[in-house]
């Protein structure tokens, strides 16, 4: 980013840099939430429906586990797919794909674990009616998932919004290299550390106000939703 | 005229429900015909909704079995339940009706035809798009036996169906009840109202305290009943 | 820079896909966060990748750690400036051979209102004696970094054993020149720091060079090619690419024509041998 130009003008005049780290934010994150979800989603709905020993303790393992540092879920994810490392061969270190890795393994508790107390919750209040129609257990989760989707919604826009807020963990699988993985988040922590402030600050308005669009947008959809189906 | 199905003649033998400490259903030894609509009528918690639950195969039995036609664990696919509060899909009326539809191996134009029928059999096809649970407490109960109805039952279970329904509401259950049984369908009901009771039954079930206390046919149980507690609670006197 | 058909590349091949970047031309470079925070790599890369079509990807660590990524083979070439650490990683067997490629200087850096009475010295013992007699405050970037190896070798030619002696004045914070930097302005510390990332920060507070000039704030920086034989998948011919050109005299210049404010950052010095 030409350090001479003020934030305020690369925002406005639609920065090329700028858009591409926009761009590639988005895209690491949205990503990553969507494999997350592809985990998350059956997983939580699955601990949800069923019983078997040790339930309960998974599910206080899960919780906690929406809790996870992401640096320490990098350094986990850097030294899995560390050329020295068990993954090593797939040559994902300082990769996109590595971000997407990192921040997915950070997302998927959450959105499971949300899933399963949504899913649960409102198992309680089908379950007699399911029961007495005779649905399978497979189109039984199927008609969890739908029903209860404006909350799972909600579970996945919880997963973005931490997946688009760190730094941690796709600084050290990514290596913030310029042009290649670097993000909004990391490019602001570089940018504080060459002490170009003001930059820093104007960045981080742009990542809060993305934030803030993606929540909009869900929350429009969401009520649009709601209106035609209760 | 239905043919006599699987399901039925549902027996009870020997039933005990408890749950915990608490028995709910004493030693239950009846038989579920077909033919004429059953009702099912005690004082508040005779164990009313648990019998029907129970005949439903919802509930297991603590002691005893219950059999459908003459089998044990015959899955609910010939028997249907209308809750005394159902519970709707978050879904619209039709969308409700499509669901339960989506099991049965109709498709298409005919699927189409069976919602438009089985809604406008309770009266509801003015608001099939509207969003099921928007419905006011009769709409959702109609729609309820409009689902319940959709899956083609050989036996309906309807626990309490218009206890909480004004009197023009009530009379659409009551008239779908009836042509329903007239066309084959085994209805096994539960009421309070005694009124009702006269009004449907073919023969009825008393319940006390979870405990058979007298059946038999309808007639002769309102006019001539022969247990100490069927006189009382028909004079209106028995409470719990 | 990133465009659409990275975009669906990474949708493509979301997570388990074999890395389409690995058949890229490109090599990976770990590097020091005081060179990248420099600018230098913004001027340089361009004009290789012009001549080659090679795409170079700097990972920006300090030195210690660089050459960690080095000996795990997570890039194909390290450039650093640690000319010790830098032997080492060659006699352990990781590298290939190593270039001298260019040099800065270091400069001691503290507040204008010169607490210690050294500023516009020329000689850094004498600085580094005074802030620890007077216990000014000192912020060591402690990371083992280049900068920070450097930093440990001058306390002990002032002759002292910096582990023993320091007190709470002495602030050692693992991170890079660049935090250092913003440390020491928001503490109103001394600081060691290379001249290139000092002359393109930008938070400078109350700061300022303090000492500069002496022999012994020399700082040398070198390239190494990753050895293929420990590491077989490191791409040999496209590092060894990367490694002539900046010894060669087109790098040289490209690295003597960086300059910040009019300033000359870094000396190229490929053909000096004792460097």
């Amino acid at each position: 980013m030409p350090s001479d130009a003020s934030a305020l003008q690369l925002v406005l005049t639609g920065d090329p840099a700028l858009v591409a780290i926009v761009w590639l934010s988005l895209a690491v994150s949205l990503s990553a939430v969507l494999v997350a979800a592809l985990f998350g989603l059956p997983f939580g709905a699955l601990i949800a429906l069923t019983r078997f020993p040790g339930r309960e303790g998974l599910i206080v393992v899960l919780n906690a586990l929406m809790g996870l540092p992401p640096v320490v879920v990098g350094l986990a994810v850097f030294l899995a797919l560390s050329r020295s490392g068990p993954l090593g061969s797939w040559g994902l270190l300082f990769t996109p794909q590595a971000m997407v890795i990192a921040q997915a393994v950070l997302v998927t508790p959450i959105i499971a674990a949300l899933t399963r107390q949504t899913i649960e919750d409102l198992w309680s209040e089908y379950r007699e009616e399911l029961t007495a129609m005779n649905i399978n257990a497979t189109r039984r989760i199927a008609t969890l998932i739908w029903d209860a989707r404006f909350s799972l919604v909600t579970a996945l826009l919880a997963g973005f919004g931490r997946a688009a807020a760190e730094v941690g963990a796709i600084i050290i699988v990514g290596g913030n290299i310029d042009g290649f993985t670097r993000t909004m988040t990391t490019a602001i922590a570089l940018e504080t550390s060459k002490g170009d402030l003001p930059l820093a600050v104007g960045l981080g308005m742009v990542l809060i106000a993305i934030i803030i669009a993606v929540n909009a947008l869900v929350w429009t959809v969401r009520r649009a939703g709601e209106r035609l189906a209760g | 005229m239905r043919a006599p199905t699987d399901d039925l003649p549902i027996r009870f033998e020997n039933v005990t429900v408890s749950v915990g400490a608490v028995t709910i259903l004493d030693q239950i030894a009846l038989t579920l015909v077909s033919g004429a609509p059953t009702v099912v009528v005690g004082p508040n918690g005779s164990g009313k909704t648990t019998l029907l639950r129970a005949a439903m195969g919802l509930v297991k039995p603590s002691a005893g079995r219950i059999t459908w036609g003459e089998r044990e664990n015959v899955p609910p696919a010939r028997r249907a339940i209308v809750f005394q509060r159902p519970i709707m899909l978050r879904r619209s009326a039709s969308g409700n009706i499509r669901y339960v539809l989506g099991s049965s191996g109709i498709a298409g134009a005919e699927r189409k035809a069976r919602i438009g029928e089985v809604l406008a059999l309770v009266g509801l096809e003015h608001i099939a798009d509207r969003p099921a649970r928007r419905l006011s407490g009769g709409e959702q109960q109609r729609l309820a036996l409009a689902r319940a109805l959709a899956r083609d039952p050989a036996v309906l279970f309807l626990d309490e169906p218009t206890a909480s329904l004004d009197p023009a509401a009530t009379k659409v259950i009551e008239d779908v009840v009836c042509t329903v049984s007239e066309g084959g369908i085994k209805v096994v009901m539960s009421t309070h109202d005694i009124a009702e009771a006269r009004r449907l039954a073919g023969d009825i079930i008393m319940l006390h305290r979870g405990r058979v206390v007298e059946t038999g046919a309808a007639t002769s149980f309102f006019n001539t009943p022969k247990t100490g507690e069927a006189k009382k609670f028909l004079a209106g006197e028995l409470l719990i | 820079m990133l465009g659409r058909r990275s975009l669906i590349a990474i949708a493509a091949s979301l997570v388990f896909g074999v890395c389409a970047y690995a058949q890229e031309k490109s090599i990976i470079v770990a590097s020091t966060t005081s060179t990248e925070d420099s600018g230098l790599f913004r001027h340089i890369l361009p004009l290789f990748k012009a001549k080659t079509g090679i795409d170079v990807k700097v990972v920006a660590q300090g030195t210690g750690q660089a050459l960690d990524t080095g000996r795990r083979g997570d890039a194909d070439v390290v450039f650093v400036h640690a000319k010790p650490a830098e032997e080492k990683f060659l006699a352990e067997g990781f590298g290939v051979k190593r270039y001298p490629v260019m040099y800065n200087d270091f400069v001691l850096i503290g507040p204008k209102s010169d607490p210690v009475g050294i500023n516009g010295g020329k000689d850094i013992v004498a600085g580094l004696k005074a802030i620890k007699d007077k216990s000014a405050p000192f912020i060591s970037r402690g990371d083992r970094s280049g900068t920070h190896l450097a930093e440990l070798n001058l306390w002990k030619l002032a002759g002292i054993d910096i582990e023993k002696d320091k007190g709470p004045w002495y602030k050692s914070i693992g991170q890079g020149m660049g935090a250092a930097l913003n440390t020491a302005s928001a503490s109103n510390a001394y600081v060691l720091s290379d001249r290139g990332t000092w002359l393109a920060f930008k938070n400078r507070g109350d700061l300022a060079i303090s000492v500069e000039g002496d022999k012994r704030l020399f700082n040398q920086y070198g390239v190494m090619l990753v050895n293929p034989e420990k590491h077989p998948q490191v791409k040999k011919e496209l590092g060894q690419a990367f490694v002539d050109w900046l010894i060669s005299p087109e790098g040289q210049k490209a690295i003597a024509d960086y300059k910040i404010g009019g300033e000359q950052l870094f000396y190229p010095n490929a053909i000096d041998p004792s460097a």
